[in-house]
């Protein structure tokens, strides 16, 4: 087991190689030129070159690739073009209101969407369950800026509950931290909860079926015993893979909810970043997304083996 | 005689499907004393398993219903709330089935599955059960005890898992064992050991036994008494003696006469292996008559206009056929 846990770790070593490699080319080879966009409006053509120049871009590809990986290793994301602070820093900035963003909403999704899952999977068919389904449904296809404005709107400007917009560092108080980012939570979590549902339900439809099943309610297992442990534990593997699939929508969400509701997050610097065509900070962001995810996916593998003994590597 | 066990009256079980009501096994009664080994017999679909199911009230509802009375130690089982029910599934009365490799819940250790009911209904801690569990598992003879109860259904072969299916089922000392197929899904040597095992616990714990199976070769070996079973109907009951050696409906003698002799080729005496034809008629239709016209060789113009009623033919033996007299005689 321990062996299989250093194997899977040092295998994330070359994903994460090719992923900077992505992230570099895909820069490379978008549209636009970051030198243009500082020279301005007013620039000749000299002016452009220069700083191109100035910006180490008129370098080869192969070149730069090397020098800005070598650095990425020692922990430097070089420097924003825009603002001359370091990458690293602006991401330090940034990274307490989306990080907060979103836990609260895995947190706030999975406590929400396996209940809700498991009972409509128990009362196949009834009106709870096409509540659930019904829900679903709203949830996938109901964008996420379109729920976050609804919200806003009944519950901070109608009923005036919570702030409309903004953050308070988790510093500041659990109170206040929550109050500011429930709304931006529920939002961004709709579709999140409306898969895991959905998942959770059709699993446990399936499970329930099985003979185990009933030779848990001959032993006078009572009905939450057998769906919450004997029923969810067979049904953890696929509702866990998809809770880690969808911390990939998470992620694209944030940026979405975070410009809806005026949160200083990861989200808005990216954006920002590729209005500017910031170069390093989108390739820093991006980089950093993308290593949240490869080790999302290496957590959910190695959580399958705490569902599921038949699984050993 | 005292109250049995276990007297079931008049027990039906009904589902609703789309296309009308299936009688799955309708209108059926008969008695278990303590510490009785009863077999129920018949082919695929005649509701054995439906009845087994039903008096562990099992059965879904809806779509289903159970209606009768099932009284166990004087108490209606159909009158019990579901949480009284609860206390007496895999306490007093507990249930083996047929599929010993997928009744076992994969994701949980045997020391969980088997300590599940002590815990449940001896409240027992964790510890305790699991001591328990391992009581268990010698008791159902798997070697190297304190091991396997650490390990998971898929590391232990098709016997061995049903062997954990009774010791679960024994953990509480139940009175009354419901066992569904118990061997059916086995290997014929450990089916073999299996029954040896049923048998030999049977008089320790001093459980009664349901056996519901349709293999006749089990029934010989454990069962003291017989009820046949046929389109959710008992057609015959008889002690076990009495039944093979006079069968009295012309069911039974089709399903005594099915049944292959061993290595009857080689020593010449080989006779086609006589089949009931045709197949168990569809229970979603009321059928006025006996329910085995369809298929018996003996049926007459009153058999498919008048349903024979159960009759004491013999002395503790009954059948439900007008003819069953003659027919016993004929054989």
């Amino acid at each position: 087991m321990f062996a299989y846990v250093v194997r899977r770790v040092l295998a994330t070593i070359p994903v994460m190689g090719l992923v900077a490699l992505f992230v570099f080319s895909l820069l490379y080879l978008a549209p636009g030129d970051p030198a243009a966009v500082i020279a301005g409006d007013q620039a000749t053509p000299q002016d452009v070159e220069r700083i191109r120049a100035s910006l180490g871009l008129d370098r080869p590809y192969l070149v730069r690739f090397g020098e800005w990986f070598f650095r990425i290793l020692q922990g430097d994301l070089g420097l924003s073009i825009f603002t001359n602070l370091p990458v690293t820093t602006m991401i330090a900035q940034r990274i307490e209101p989306t990080l907060s963003l979103m836990i609260l909403t895995l947190i706030l999704a999975i406590s929400i969407a396996v209940p809700m899952g498991v009972i409509a999977a128990w009362k196949q068919g009834t009106l709870i369950d096409r509540a659930v389904m019904g829900f679903a449904v709203l949830g996938f296809s109901v964008p996420v800026f379109v729920v976050g404005y609804v919200l806003a709107y009944i519950f901070a400007l109608e009923l005036d509950w919570l702030p409309v917009q903004g953050y308070t560092p988790f510093a500041r108080g659990f109170v206040p931290w929550l109050q500011n980012l429930i709304l931006p939570a529920i939002a961004l979590g709709g579709v999140y909860i409306a898969l895991i549902a959905r998942i959770t339900r059709a699993t446990m439809l399936e499970v329930l079926q099985q003979d185990y099943i009933r030779t848990a309610r001959a032993k006078g297992a009572n009905q939450s015993s057998i769906l919450f442990l004997h029923a969810l534990k067979n049904a953890a593997v696929p509702i866990v893979t998809v809770i880690g699939i969808g911390i990939a929508l998470l992620i694209g969400g944030a940026v979405v909810t975070e410009s809806v509701f005026a949160i200083p997050g990861l989200g808005r610097l990216t954006v920002d970043a590729i209005l500017r065509r910031d170069y390093p900070v989108i390739q820093g962001v991006v980089l950093l997304f993308s290593f949240v995810y490869v080790l999302v996916n290496l957590a959910i593998d190695l959580a399958y083996t705490l569902f599921d003994p038949r699984i050993r590597y | 005689m005292s109250e049995p066990l276990l007297q079931v009256e008049q027990l039906q079980t009904h589902f609703w499907t789309p296309d009308g009501i299936n009688r799955a096994v309708d209108g059926i009664s008969f008695h278990v004393g303590a510490g009785e080994t009863v077999a129920i017999v018949g082919e695929s679909g005649c509701g054995k398993s439906v009845t087994a199911m039903s008096m562990l009230r099992l059965i879904p509802e809806p779509p289903g219903k159970i209606a009768g009375s099932i009284k166990f130690q004087g108490k209606d089982l159909l009158k019990l709330s579901e949480k009284e029910m609860r206390a007496i599934r895999g306490n007093e009365i507990s249930m083996i089935f047929q599929e010993p490799m997928t009744s076992l819940n994969p994701v949980l250790n045997v020391a969980r599955q088997i300590g599940e009911t002590l815990r449940l209904h001896q409240g027992l801690s964790a510890r305790q059960a699991e001591d328990k569990a391992i009581e268990m598992l010698t008791l159902v003879g798997i070697p190297e005890p304190a091991r396997r109860v650490r390990e998971y259904p898929h590391q232990l072969s098709g016997g061995m898992r049903q062997r954990v299916m009774i010791a679960i089922a024994l953990a509480c000392n139940p009175k009354l064992l419901i066992a569904d197929e118990p061997t059916t899904a086995l290997d014929v040597t450990i089916q073999a050991q299996i029954l040896d095992l049923m048998r030999d616990l049977k008089h320790r714990v001093g459980a009664a036994i349901v056996l519901i199976t349709h293999d006749l070769g089990v029934v010989a070996e454990v069962a003291e008494r017989v009820i046949v079973m046929y389109a959710g109907k008992k057609v015959e009951e008889a002690q076990v003696g009495a039944l093979f050696r006079t069968p009295r409906h012309p069911y039974t003698q089709g399903l005594l006469g099915s049944v292959p002799k061993l290595g009857s080729s080689l020593t010449g005496t080989e006779t086609r292996l006589a089949e009931i034809p045709g197949l168990v008629p569809s229970l979603k239709r009321k059928i006025d008559g006996c329910v085995f016209a369809s298929r018996c060789a003996y049926a007459t113009d009153l058999c498919r206009k008048l349903a024979p009623a159960l009759e004491e033919k013999a002395p503790g033996h009954v059948a439900a056929c007008h003819y069953a007299m003659k027919e016993a005689i004929a054989a």
